[in-house]
């Protein structure tokens, strides 16, 4: 034969499924939810989701510059971690948070640990919580969302600080009609986003959906089958955003299917802890944070027992 | 009844419209068969035949080298013009090579076998040895091996592999169709020779005409056709086995650890003509597909037919070819050329384009655990694959890297394209061959 022919060891063909093809989904998903920050809290909200998405894209291009690296910022995971970044931040946060954020998460959190899929916590939800810890004040001063709102506070902040003041109704906690972070507010978007994604494969429902369960739970219990109120601590804060999109992040959350019920558990314990008898009114990122720290552990006792292997 | 299936898996595309339809077509074409005297695992046969002995359609050409071996016979009639060793899909192996004349004149000693019910066990699996029956699935491994099992552990059920799970393929789907009695024949006369009682033949329900047909066909008979899930890989041995009798292989085990043999439909079919008409395998039906292929078809071929022959027939490459596949896409190997015969355990003939031929680049793991919720065995082959590109083969072995199947559905399935079931295999050669040290 003339020709030279391909060899290679088997499968010879692979699923069309890629990691662009996954970020971009993820990018897509969170979109919706994103343009409503926007048109609730204003032009001031796109500049720091813009802000974020651009330093996150710069800081991953500059990181492979310098360790002369194949640039990969075509593969979305950047713009992932920007524009969920963007979302967990007030819109009134000065214009250089966003900025010290994304490269916090990018240079930092995940390129200093070997890049994609080796960053060992969610780079977005550490920027926010060096955020927070650093710059508490710019970093909680919430917008008020309707001009006859008496109080700029969050839904959890009231039920935290015990404010004499009403909390938002179910339905404007529902669509997103409330103060908090851009991207945090409409629980509809944010399970249509999540909605996508499922079908698209990308997520399960497994952790999401144990987590919220175990959160719910423990809060029924703890109000005393208060509906309302569990209804108000699920829609309000970053419960929604976290569970579906920030918990089920590739790289930080653990791989096999036991390690992934546990994880999924911890978090839900962990929210309810914070919530309830911590000293922040919101407690989704820490807890996801936390449980990302023991993914590794979890991972390392509950390897899957192998197919006729000893029980 | 509920359709049987296994945990984990993937549903790769079918890819067999084009010759699922495609009756069985014979090839008498082959003007040399170049014969190799290794075409099943095991000890290779030594020659019974030398340059300028005629031969006929039957005759022994090869004897086995030992028992984990099998009897090559010749296919065609003609005159030996060599014994060489040449290249074929199994390495650089003795062939006999023999010019056709034509006639198909069959050797004396094809003589059809009374009838199996009059016959001990150990005469059927004696005669099967005789005929160097192969699995022909793809393994080659020698029939008559899995058919003596030692005396402590008890066979009390065969199972029958119809899944054919491998995308292309259809030449065993073609079988069932067309020769189901021939099947029926070939298992009643295992289930007589291991004194069985259940007889099981599982079937991917993307061959619903395939079902019909051989649940007709096994009418009156204690024989049961189970439909499975169409999901790759059902028709690997364990997850044959749990999804046909609910039972596990343990790890490290073989099927006869729990009382099973699995045998593929093709292998039986050709047991069945070995009773009617005493033929020994010399001949089997494969597929022929692919895009790089201009008519695909089903072929019955002589064993020994250069793969340029039947490509030929079935109208030359469409286009340049950019791999050629001897089996299927998940597991089939890749040859270097075309000129290589044919043997007992050829499947399929798979052609790529050089487009579909081009493996995507790998890019960094995204530890989105795919590769393990498709893993049939339950490995972690993100983790035995890490550990394998840094030359921990210790660590690898601990993630249970031996117990892979390589059946590559977590290559298959990763995003990042990373080639894990290739580096898998890197490690489990390593810690084998550091267990013999």
């Amino acid at each position: 034969m003339e020709n030279r022919l391909f060899v290679s060891s088997s499968p010879h063909i692979r699923s069309s499924e890629t990691t662009q093809r996954i970020m971009r989904d993820v990018t897509i998903a969170l979109l919706p939810a994103a343009a409503y920050g926007v048109y609730n809290f204003g032009l001031r909200a796109l500049v720091v989701l813009v802000l974020s998405v651009v330093s996150a894209i710069a800081a991953e291009a500059m990181c492979q510059k310098i360790r002369k690296q194949a640039l990969t910022i075509n593969d979305y995971s950047a713009i992932v971690t920007g524009l969920l970044l963007g979302m967990n931040l007030p819109s009134e946060v000065p214009y250089w948070i966003p900025v010290v954020g994304s490269f916090f998460a990018i240079a930092i959190v995940k390129q200093a640990f070997g890049g994609l899929g080796h960053n060992f916590i969610n780079p977005a939800l550490a920027a926010r919580a060096m955020l927070v810890a650093s710059w508490p004040v710019q970093m909680t001063t919430w917008t008020p969302v309707t001009p006859d709102a008496v109080s700029s506070a969050t839904a959890l902040g009231i039920i935290k600080e015990g404010l004499d003041v009403p909390l938002p109704s179910l339905f404007d906690l529902f669509i997103g009609k409330m103060g908090g972070c851009i991207g945090e507010t409409s629980a509809l978007l944010l399970l249509l986003g999540a909605a996508y994604l499922l079908y698209r494969g990308v997520i399960s429902i497994k952790i999401p959906g144990i987590y919220i369960g175990t959160f719910t739970l423990l809060t029924l219990l703890i109000t005393g089958f208060d509906v309302q109120l569990t209804l108000v601590h699920i829609l309000s804060g970053g419960l929604i955003l976290g569970a579906f999109f920030m918990a089920t992040d590739y790289a930080s959350s653990p791989i096999t299917p036991k390690g992934q019920i546990i994880y999924a558990v911890g978090m839900g314990l962990l929210t309810v802890v914070i919530r309830f008898y911590g000293g922040y009114p919101e407690g989704v990122s820490y807890s996801i944070l936390l449980m990302n720290v023991a993914a590794p552990l979890i991972d390392k006792y509950t390897k899957p027992r192998v197919f006729g292997g000893a029980k | 009844m509920g359709l049987l299936t296994f945990k984990g898996g993937i549903h790769p595309p079918h890819a067999k419209e084009s010759t699922e339809h495609l009756p069985i077509i014979d090839f008498l074409g082959p003007k040399v068969v170049e014969i190799p005297l290794r075409q099943h695992i095991g000890a290779p046969c030594e020659p019974t035949v030398k340059k300028g002995d005629t031969v006929k359609v039957g005759q022994l050409i090869g004897a086995a080298g030992g028992f984990v071996s099998a009897n090559v016979h010749s296919s065609v009639s003609g005159t030996v013009l060599d014994v060489r060793k040449q290249n074929t899909a199994y390495g650089f192996d003795t062939c006999v090579v023999i010019e056709n004349d034509d006639l198909y004149e069959v050797c004396e000693t094809v003589k059809p076998k009374p009838d199996y019910k009059t016959l001990s066990g150990k005469e059927i699996v004696d005669m099967i040895k005789e005929a160097g029956i192969v699995g022909m699935g793809g393994a080659g491994f020698p029939t008559h091996v899995k058919l003596s099992p030692p005396p402590e552990k008890p066979i009390d059920t065969i199972v029958l592999n119809g899944a054919e799970c491998e995308p292309y393929l259809t030449c065993d789907h073609r079988l069932m169709l067309e020769e189901s009695e021939k099947i029926i024949k070939g298992l009643q006369i295992l289930m007589h020779a291991l004194n069985v009682k259940n007889g099981v033949i599982g079937i991917e329900n993307n061959k619903p005409d395939a079902i019909a047909k051989m649940t007709e066909a096994a009418k009156g008979t204690e024989i049961r056709v189970v439909g499975l899930k169409t999901k790759y890989p059902q028709g690997a041995e364990k997850q044959l086995i749990y999804a046909c009798t609910n039972r596990s292989i343990p790890s490290g085990g073989l099927p006869m650890d729990i009382g099973v043999v699995v045998n593929n439909v093709a292998t039986v079919a050709t047991i069945g003509n070995l009773f009617e008409t005493g033929m020994p395998l010399v001949e089997r039906v494969c597929t022929v597909t692919g895009k790089g292929i201009k008519s695909p078809k089903n072929i019955r071929f002589k064993v020994g037919t250069p793969l340029k022959a039947l490509i030929d027939f079935c109208d030359g490459y469409n286009g340049t070819p950019g791999k050629i596949l001897l089996g299927g896409p998940m597991m089939g190997v890749a040859q270097f050329s075309d000129e290589l015969p044919a043997m007992k355990n050829t499947s399929g003939i798979l052609v790529f384009t050089p487009e579909e031929a081009k493996l995507p680049d790998a890019s960094a793991c995204i530890k989105c655990g795919k590769c393990v919720t498709t893993c049939p065995i339950n490995l972690e082959p993100l983790q035995i694959s890490a550990y394998a590109l840094m030359h921990d083969y210790d660590k690898a072995a601990k993630f249970n890297a031996l117990d892979c199947i390589e059946c590559g559905s977590c290559s298959f399935i990763c995003p990042a394209k990373r080639p894990l079931l290739q580096t898998i295999r890197v490690a489990k050669r390593e810690i084998l061959a550091r267990r013999k040290k």
